[in-house]
């Protein structure tokens, strides 16, 4: 029975004109995948406008029959074998080529990579083995085609797959076989051709049904990114259901489980289902929703794992390998997002490490990544984000990254710059968190109110104390609970032990900022709205506190701008009447 | 996990990742087996609840059994239900065959036109108040930003090149030479204003898959789609003018399932009987680059 079958996605590159396409088009003949008379009446129109067939054609024309509704494309071509049924992704098209290739790679399990023997090597089948290595495809096996037109000879194929298996080396892939063919003539394509007596090796048929099919991750750490929480109150469900697709590991009924970045903890009290029995139970690839023992307030973003496994890492920094492919180089001077799991952050570019040439795996240093280059960069987050270095877990190892709405660039995260002790330090807190009988949950349905961090910061000389107070009693005033909290009640209290009076000191300087939205934390936790105070930010201050709050903070600067500010979510005039009032619409204090 | 499991637990991650980026989503629902199923996997994406509306353009062609089949489970099911329309081109019978159009002018003024200007709201919606249980005019005119539609990557050549999220700019035309990428299960859910994304759940599914998931999981279907004795039945539903059904004696789900997977029809595709897809060579892409679905 063909449900039986397990159905396998393979995608096919190489360079231009190296005959995928006619790869494709004997495949689908010699299996007898094609529609009733085709192969036929392709011949046949070929020998009226005296033509030499080509294999190539089927595709061309199966593509022109759309209005038959006949159900192949050169996007993807469907055929089976006795073992299993293969949808072969080919990405058309030569400017975008990159961008479909990216797309039907990355839902493949192996790949055919096709060079032509007669012409050898060239850029593209460099840059696609090099792409292959990169989206994390094991299972590739070279074509070496067109071997009819250099009189099928082992010395020509011998030193392609030499050189070639240097280069794929260097690059990370392992070929899992080369082939010598001719798709023209159906040389070892699904027949072992006689012509190659020298050849003993796999079919390309054969090599398909000998791809093994990837072995489900359910062995691996649990992680699931969080897609949303549902709560359909209004059709009487009171079910407050966590949803997301588990990306690897296993997760039963009673297991703790943990979310990053902030690092709360629960159990999992069960896993939900519709019109059919509850599962005790779920593994990779489920896409599920599991309610809780306790209601600690979890968002779409954050990365649920559990609590005995392997804990994922926590950055607002990290070291990537990316391709781009946006019209627009990728910079250091733009704001992009980035999109790893389900969570989504603004960043920038903080550094090329270098761009990688991937046809000769030379490395240069450039201001800009180009499209359809690829290179070794440091990303900077807004805000911290949970993941996994990709060598440890591929799956909630990768990003991409989206310029003004579109898709532009994608990657693998290869590490961190060492600057994870403080969320280390935030992850262990969050682990040893003692929770109180009162959720964070109710306290926000008691106060009607979401926690907030406000910061309100300025040059030395502005007046942002007398802005906060006023912003306090007008929140106070319209019911919601607020705290003002200066860093100057942190400073001679909290911070006594470090207080020194020198200002320039970087690290007392951090530690001061750490304590202070520490304490915010606790003040957050409670429920509360709070508001700070302190004289010049910087980026890397707001960077600090989002890592210690697990959240991102509201900015606003009073009166003029200053050095290394970072971007405000508000900037308003000194002395302006209006300053509560727009800080309150800003921040969406009252939704 | 099994190939339907597969399909279905892709379709569901869809479904939800396209409730939780749209403010102004609504699911197109034609009441053929297709769309029928992604209602069902809705419903399992959010645990009995289809948190969005669901839109049904109404030719007045459509066999009528699908109309009390489509009331009967919005009421049953609780569904948002909206309809539109294109009113004008049926009061001045700009229709085929019994007026002054040919099929394919019939789809764009019926289907393509009525379509574009629900979406936008340009055009009245209908929406089923369930307390007086009949159809009032929709308060709410706000675009549709994201649309999500049943259509299958094996369906025909022009849907085997599309995205699981689609987008179409302001004119609802598909660049179809230039898609976004789509990897990791990353999608393009950001857009620009005034353009919108049609989203796809079921791309990966087959004829098959869809029949087989019906009888998995006891969809309801229009019985027009099985032989009521006659030797013929409907394989894909469409207005009664252009729509013919096939010669058939498949009574019942395992029938048709069998007829596909090895019988008369496991080469021939669905929508032969569409008439539609046959004028002027390419008459569906040209649709589709215009909004049709």
């Amino acid at each position: 029975m063909d449900t039986c079958k397990k159905d396998m996605n393979i995608v096919i590159v190489g360079h231009v004109d190296h005959g995928k396409s006619t790869v494709i088009g004997r495949l689908l003949a010699d299996t007898n995948s094609l529609p009733l008379g085709k192969l036929e009446q392709i011949k046949e129109m070929c020998r009226r406008n005296s033509k030499p067939f080509e294999y190539a054609f089927l595709l061309d024309a199966l593509k022109d029959e759309r209005a038959q509704g006949i159900t192949i494309d050169i996007a993807r071509c469907f055929f089976k074998t006795e073992k299993r049924k293969y949808i072969i992704l080919d990405a058309p098209g030569h400017i975008e080529f990159l961008k479909n290739m990216i797309t039907g790679a990355s839902r493949a399990e192996a790949a055919l990579l096709v060079i032509d023997a007669h012409e050898g090597i060239r850029e593209n089948s460099r840059r696609h083995g090099y792409i292959l290595s990169m989206l994390g495809i094991k299972q590739v096996s070279v074509l070496v085609n067109k071997l009819d037109l250099v009189n099928y000879s082992e010395e020509i194929y011998d030193s392609i797959v030499k050189d070639y298996t240097e280069f794929l080396a260097a690059a990370g892939v392992t070929p899992i076989s080369f082939i010598p063919v001719s798709a023209a003539m159906g040389d070892n394509i699904a027949k072992r051709s006689e012509n190659m007596p020298w050849y003993s090796g796999f079919t390309v048929l054969s090599q398909l049904d000998a791809f093994s099919e990837e072995p489900p991750l359910d062995d691996l750490p649990f992680r699931m990114p969080v897609q949303d929480v549902y709560k359909f109150t209004s059709s009487g469900d009171e079910r407050r259901i966590i949803a997301g697709t588990v990306e690897s590991g296993t997760l039963k009924v009673g297991d703790g489980i943990m979310f990053y970045p902030s690092g709360k903890k629960t159990t999992v009290a069960s896993i939900e289902e519709f019109n059919r029995p509850k599962r005790t139970a779920v593994s990779s690839g489920f896409s599920t929703g599991i309610t809780m023992t306790e209601q600690i307030y979890v968002k779409r973003g954050d990365l649920a794992v559990k609590t005995d496994e392997k804990p994922p890492v926590t950055a607002s920094r990290i070291d990537v390998s990316l391709f781009w492919l946006g019209r627009e180089p990728f910079c250091d001077n733009r704001r992009y997002y980035l999109k790893t799991g389900s969570a989504k952050v603004p960043m920038r570019l903080e550094k090329i490490t270098y761009v990688l040439n991937a046809s000769t795996l030379e490395k240069t240093v450039k201001p800009s990544v180009e499209k359809n280059e690829v290179a070794q960069c440091t990303l900077a987050l807004e805000r911290p984000v949970a993941f996994d270095i990709s060598s440890d877990l591929a799956s909630t190892g990768r990003f991409v990254i989206v310029d003004k709405y579109e898709i532009s660039g994608g990657g693998i995260i290869t590490g961190t710059p060492d600057d994870g002790k403080i969320a280390k330090d935030v992850a262990r807190r969050n682990f040893k968190w003692e929770h109180g009988g009162v959720s964070l949950t109710e306290r926000m349905e008691r106060f009607g109110q979401k926690p907030l961090v406000i910061m309100i910061t300025g040059r030395k000389n502005s007046d942002r104390k007398t802005v906060a107070r006023a912003l306090e009693k007008s929140l106070f005033a319209s019911g919601k609970a607020v705290y003002y909290l200066g860093i100057g009640n942190v400073l001679y209290g909290v911070d006594a032990d470090i207080k020194t009076g020198r200002s320039e000191d970087r690290d007392e300087r951090d530690e001061h900022i750490r304590r202070l939205a520490e304490t915010a934390n606790i003040l957050t936790d409670a429920g509360l709205i709070v508001i700070l105070t302190a004289s010049e930010i910087d980026e890397d201050d707001v960077y600090l506190m989002q890592t210690v709050l697990g959240e991102k903070i509201f900015t606003v600067r009073i009166g003029d701008a200053y050095d290394k500010e970072p971007a405000f979510d508000l900037a308003v005039d000194e002395n302006d009447e209006k300053a509560t009032e727009m800080i309150m619409r800003k921040a969406e204090l009252f939704h | 996990m099994d190939h339907l499991d597969r399909l279905e637990n892709r379709s569901i991650h869809i479904l939800r990742e396209a409730y939780s980026q749209f403010k102004n989503l609504c699911m197109l629902w034609s009441i053929g087996k297709d769309s029928t199923v992604l209602l069902c996997l809705a419903r399992k994406a959010f645990y009995g609840h289809v948190p969005f509306p669901l839109v049904h353009i109404d030719t007045h062609y459509k066999i009528p059994e699908m109309i009390g089949y489509r009331d009967r489970l919005a009421k049953e099911w609780k569904l948002d239900m909206i309809y539109g329309e294109n009113r004008e081109a049926l009061e001045k019978k700009l229709t085929f065959p019994d007026g002054n159009a040919t099929r394919i002018e019939c789809c764009k003024n019926l289907k393509t036109e009525a379509l574009k200007n629900t979406l936008s709201g340009e055009w009245p919606r209908y929406r089923l108040n369930h307390a007086a249980g009949k159809y009032e005019k929709d308060a709410n005119t706000e675009p549709y930003t994201g649309v999500i539609v049943g259509i299958r990557a094996d369906e025909e050549g022009s849907r085997s090149k599309e995205r699981y999220f689609s987008p179409r700019d302001k004119n609802n035309d598909w660049d179809i030479g230039d898609q976004p990428p789509e990897f990791w299960g990353q999608y393009k859910t950001d857009f620009a204003p005034g353009t919108h994304i049609r989203i796809h759940p079921l791309l990966d599914w087959t004829e098959l898959d869809v029949w087989e998931y019906i009888k998995r999981e006891g969809v309801p279907v229009v019985s027009l789609y099985f032989d009521q004795g006659d030797g013929k039945r409907y394989r894909s539903l469409g207005c009664w003018p252009c729509t013919n059904p096939v010669e058939s004696d498949a009574k019942d789900l395992d029938g048709i399932i069998e007829e596909l997977r090895s019988g008369k029809f496991a080469n021939i595709a669905e929508r032969s009987g569409r008439a539609q897809d046959k004028e002027d060579g390419g008459g569906l892409e040209e649709l589709r680059k215009d909004g049709y679905m």
